[in-house]
């Protein structure tokens, strides 16, 4: 690998991206970069992605460095441990997070602990990514949010970005690291960030400041989360889609919230966790996927068993409902406005 | 309508489920006549570039080289020197008695388990000594003597199997779970089949950097209905990727016979054929057809004319492990009635004829490598055995879960190493 001397971002030229032109950029940079980089998955070659986010890659980078599978979600993580034994750091898409489950095991009992049992003498370095969540009518089979299965596995580490500069420089973090990395993108957000009014028109990235996307190498570390906005009021702890909802529920109410956008869910960046809510004294926590055992469970776990004394209300989950994902009801599923104002008026009158 | 209604169709034929059952419980005397068991030598021998359809005669007979007259025959017969065949001999030799030595070990309370692979050792021992140095193991839990072929350490392999303070894996992996990249053999799961479709991308890897290593995955004929043996398979046909997926048909899947993987209906060697892979159904306890066929699988593979999958047809002559008692499933005689006899006694028998070897010698070979099982496990006993203390340290447990130790690692390593000081206040 070329060791080129990271460029500070402030002074890098920037170009205004979507998401999906954000990771497109990072796999580019890293198959540029590092000849052991390979993307495989299905309809991710010549198609270049069923969201495009591989598009072109195969033409520049040639058909053994970027190409597509069989439908196997098994065969392609199975094979991309074997890559990862033989010294490559395969970029597998899975290409919804709904069909990762195939995979399952290959990720759990495979990729996740061949460091661990092999006493480090093999890795499978990989970044799996795959498009999840929903907000835009999959039906109850392309709209999941499965992260929870993934940070409760030891051995894996777990990234959701929520804006084209964090997904490019997340992504190629995890490209780096050397131990298998799931990559959730949020597809409600691949095109234009959401603040959780579906009637209301589309906005694209275009503008949006977190869409200046650095030219060329740079890379955020796992593990940090980023400060969305600055408050006093309460904590809010979300990812990926979820930081666009609340973000527009404060601003709509004029909430003096202090947004944290997790960005890594494992590791996770504790120490902004409990500094931000020593200073606030309450929380929320919000995200899409299903309430019980979800991510949320284990932040309000943590932030109960650590924060408990500056603590002014019991933490607060906003999730999305017990239920599959349904088509038609996708709103009322959706963890919207309503339901995470609903949780701040409370928070903001306990005392 | 109703389920189970019998109004409509009520003159059809009522249908009724097949569930498999082996031929012999226990106390049944066991008769494999109903085995066809060609002539060795009988088969032909394809071109190792030819199309993988062309090998479906060989999908359903049997490739044998040694005859009952003790004799090598045929266009299989690899014409293997005889320092090559007593080396072949003396491993095969070697694992029998490591296996003797760890399971009395298990018995005797110095390990938790142990799993032998007894009339099974030519396949790995005869199949590695076929391939290159280079080319990477991926193997099920039944190969150690890929490991003893390769000439691992056995102090080493003694020392995982008491997960002792010398064990290379620290104490993490269940007994037998060796992990050896020095001699190229991958980490063995304890999840079946999983290592498939890795020894598929590691040899479609080699491909993508134009490498000239291979992959050989090994795997069970039971657990060849697990997803990932097809999921390698589909893999290994679409890249044509230069890998061997050999399954060591032993008849038994712990107390389920091979029936219940779909041995009733085909052979598995001819799977391959569906997928468009050569496929080989070999005689498992004849090493040089073993060494005949993993070598042209071998050659096939590293001359980009694709992969190969084989079935060594072979017989699980003792337990599955040390935790089963096969006399509750199957009938006693099965292993003695065993109509392809034994690995070791067909190869020395033949070297015999040739008059390369003498029983006197095999004789003296069996004491040494007692011998050298025995002083493995005498020194690797320096080092602990399992429940004795001397493990690797407490904080060793957290490493290696990721490449650094994250935070709620750390909190949880300290935890562990207090409750240490709890427990043995006296201990530093
Ligand atoms: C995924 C999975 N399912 C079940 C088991 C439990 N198990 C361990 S060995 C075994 C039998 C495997 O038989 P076979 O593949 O024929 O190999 P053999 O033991 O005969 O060498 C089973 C069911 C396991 N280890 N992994």
């Amino acid at each position: 690998m070329t060791q080129d001397d990271p460029i500070s971002l402030a002074d890098a030229p920037a170009t205004s991206m979507s998401m999906i032109e954000a990771i497109n950029d990072a796999l580019d940079v890293m198959l540029t970069r590092d000849p052991d980089v390979i993307l495989l998955g299905e309809d991710i070659g010549y198609f270049g992605g069923v969201f495009r986010c591989t598009a072109g890659l195969q033409e520049k980078h040639g058909k053994t460095r970027v190409f597509d599978t069989p439908i196997s979600e098994c065969g392609i993580i199975g094979v991309a441990v074997g890559m990862g034994a033989y010294g490559l750091r395969p970029v597998p898409e899975i290409q919804f997070a709904d069909y990762i489950y195939p995979g399952l095991d290959q990720l759990v009992s495979e990729a996740a602990r061949l460091r661990y049992r092999s006493a480090a003498e093999l890795i499978a370095p990989m970044t799996v990514r795959s498009p999840f969540g929903g907000g835009i009518f999959g039906g109850q089979t392309h709209s999941q949010s499965p992260e929870s299965f993934f940070t409760h596995v030891s051995g894996l580490k777990t990234v959701v970005p929520s804006t084209p500069h964090d997904a490019k420089g997340l992504l190629i973090a995890a490209i780096e690291d050397n131990d298998p990395v799931i990559f959730f993108e949020p597809k409600r957000i691949y095109n234009g960030p959401f603040d959780g009014y579906y009637d209301r028109p589309a906005k694209s990235w275009k503008d949006h400041p977190d869409a200046a996307v650095p030219e060329g190498y740079y890379s955020i570390p796992l593990g940090s989360a980023r400060t969305v906005r600055e408050g006093n009021a309460l904590t809010i702890l979300a990812y990926g889609t979820m930081v666009h909802v609340a973000e527009g529920v404060c601003r709509e109410k004029g909430v003096d919230a202090e947004i944290l956008d997790l960005r890594t869910l494992v590791p996770l960046d504790i120490e902004a966790v409990e500094k931000s809510v020593e200073k606030t004294g309450k929380c929320l926590v919000v995200h899409e996927a299903t309430r019980t055992s979800g991510f949320g469970a284990e932040l309000s776990a943590l932030v109960t068993e650590r924060c408990f004394y500056h603590l002014e209300a019991p933490v607060e989950r906003v999730t999305g409902f017990d239920t599959p994902y349904p088509h038609s009801l996708e709103w009322a599923y959706f963890p919207g406005p309503v339901r995470i104002g609903e949780a701040i008026d409370r928070l903001l009158e306990a005392s | 309508m109703a389920q189970g209604s019998d109004q409509a169709g009520a003159n059809r034929p009522r249908l009724s489920l097949h569930v498999p059952e082996p031929r012999f419980r226990p106390g049944d005397d066991a008769d494999f006549s109903h085995l066809e068991i060609p002539e060795a030598g009988a088969q032909t021998r394809p071109d190792e570039a030819c199309g993988a359809g062309e090998t479906w005669p060989l999908c359903t007979d049997l490739i044998r080289v040694l005859g009952d007259d003790n004799q090598a025959h045929g266009a299989w017969d690899p014409r293997l020197n005889p320092d090559q065949l007593r080396e072949m001999l003396r491993d095969m030799a070697l694992v029998r008695a490591f296996d003797a030595r760890m399971y009395r070990a298990q018995r005797q309370g110095k390990t938790s388990f142990y799993l032998k692979c007894t009339g099974e050792e030519a396949t790995s021992i005869a199949a590695t000594h076929a391939v290159d140095f280079e080319d990477m193991i991926f193997p099920s839990y039944r190969q150690q003597g890929c490991l003893i072929a390769r000439d691992y350490p056995l102090v080493e392999m003694v020392n995982q199997i008491y997960s002792n303070r010398a064990d290379k894996l620290k104490g993490r992996q269940l007994p037998i779970l060796y992990s050896a990249k020095s001699v190229n053999f991958f980490s063995i799961s304890g999840n079946l089949a999983t290592q498939l479709p890795q020894a598929t991308g590691f040899a479609m890897a080699s491909a993508i950097k134009h490498d000239s290593k291979i992959a050989i995955g090994w795997v069970g004929e039971g657990s060849t209905a697990e997803g990932d043996f097809h999921s390698a398979l589909t893999f290994a046909a679409v890249y044509n990727a230069p890998v061997i997926i050999n399954v060591v048909n032993n008849q038994w899947a712990i107390s389920s016979f091979s029936g219940f993987a779909g041995a009733e209906r085909t052979t598995f060697a001819a799977r391959a054929i569906g997928y468009g892979i050569a496929g080989l159904r070999v005689d498992g306890n004849d090493a040089l057809a073993v060494y005949a066929a993993q070598r042209w699988a071998a050659d096939r593979a590293r001359s980009n004319k694709g992969p190969t999958l084989i079935e060594f047809f072979t017989y699980r002559a003792e337990g599955h492990s040390t935790s089963d008692d096969p006399s509750a499933y199957r009938s006693a005689d099965e292993a003695q009635e065993w109509p392809l006899g034994g690995p070791i006694s067909r190869l020395r028998d033949h070297l015999v004829a040739i008059g390369e070897w003498s029983l006197e010698q095999h004789e003296e070979m069996d004491r040494e490598v007692a011998e050298e099982v025995r002083a493995a496990t005498k020194e690797a006993e320096k080092n602990g055995i399992l429940g004795h203390g001397l493990h690797h340290p407490f904080h060793t447990m957290f490493e290696d879960v990721f490449e650094d130790l994250p935070w709620h690692l750390e909190e949880q390593s300290k935890q562990a190493i207090r409750e240490r000081q709890i427990k043995w206040p006296d201990d530093k």
